[in-house]
């Protein structure tokens, strides 16, 4: 697995080579800066860590600032870890950029989505409600439902699926077509939505 | 905001297409495939709105076929217009004319606009920036 951090930039259309008019997103992705290579031998496991983003010193404590000194680079704002990186053996310091991707293939990316607040049932778990609006019927549109047998069991089962907070998950959108590199700008565009905000934070994984 | 407008940039399809806006007489050459075939169909009608930012804009214009109003939503940037012309300037007082749908005889009649030149195709927005 390989892959590179990013942020979401927001959403435009464009025409394809057979002229269809798709919807697309446009992530900034890296360029990144190797912090920590893992190694079997010593950790365990293979693994790269990439850091994205400037962060300010003032806003850096001296565990972090140590470790990015050690990479010998600035302080980054997000840290994520790739396990068994692919590609040439990466060293600390090395840049990792969007030539990793070719266009028309395929991406995860991974973002967290945005909040929804409390929500109940019909939003939270696509519930239908209960019953019509009229034959005397009223204030059960949204309502959930028979929570359950009666004596038997006696209880409600754990993992009922109630109302609640709903969104802000980590939430991964699988096989995203690369439908255009813009190097000079480090903008990757993929077909179709990526979870989250503009200007959230998103993982791409190939 | 920028990166945004600079990616759109990049994504589209350079043409030239005419100044044009709601109220105007245009007409429209569509290519359309057939299977393997390809070959252009006319559509002409009043453009009744412009909508949309970006590379995302489109245009909708509405006209009169065997009695039945006819509307057709075009994307600005399409590939498959081969060519926008703006047949007739029209007087309007406002920027959609949805108006028109319901209208019949007199009321649902555009004033040309006068003094106005059919300006040539210019270059798209976009591409001068």
């Amino acid at each position: 697995m390989s892959g590179i951090l990013g942020k979401k930039i927001g959403m435009t259309n464009m025409f394809d080579v057979s002229g269809r008019y798709i919807a697309c997103t446009v992530i900034e992705a890296g360029p990144c800066v190797v912090t920590q290579v893992k190694t079997t031998d010593k950790d365990g496991y293979n693994s790269v860590q990439l850091g994205f983003g400037e962060r300010k010193e003032k806003h850096t404590t001296s565990p972090q600032m140590g470790h990015f000194k050690k990479a010998g680079t600035t302080p980054k704002k997000k840290v994520v870890e790739f396990r068994d990186f692919d590609g040439e053996e990466k060293k600390m310091g090395d840049v990792v950029t969007l030539d990793i991707f070719t266009e028309g293939e395929y991406v995860d990316v991974i973002g967290t989505s945005k909040g929804k607040g409390f929500q109940g049932v019909v939003k939270r778990h696509h519930f239908s409600g209960v019953g019509g609006a009229t034959h005397g019927q009223h204030d059960r549109q949204r309502a959930g439902g028979s929570m359950g047998a009666s004596s038997y069991p006696s209880h409600v089962f754990k993992g009922k699926r109630m109302p609640g907070r709903m969104g802000g998950d980590r939430v991964k959108a699988r096989n995203l077509e690369v439908m255009k590199l813009i190097k000079d700008k480090n903008l990757l565009v993929v077909k179709g939505s990526v979870p989250g905000a503009s200007g959230s934070f998103v993982i791409i994984h190939k | 905001m920028d990166l945004l407008k600079y990616a759109e940039s990049q994504l589209m399809v350079k043409q030239s297409i005419p100044d044009f806006k709601a109220g105007d007489t245009v007409t429209i050459s569509y290519k359309i495939k057939e299977g393997d075939k390809e070959r252009v169909q006319q559509f002409t009608g009043v453009v009744i709105q412009r909508k949309g930012v970006g590379n995302v804009k489109t245009f909708t214009v509405r006209k009169i076929s065997n009695g039945v109003g006819v509307e057709r939503i075009f994307p600005l940037y399409s590939t498959f217009i081969e060519s926008i012309t703006v047949d007739k300037r029209g007087e309007v007082r406002r920027a959609k004319l949805f108006y028109l749908r319901g209208a019949i005889g007199k009321k649902a009649k555009i004033d040309e606009l006068k003094g106005a030149d059919i300006v040539a195709a210019q270059e798209p927005e976009l591409a001068e920036k």
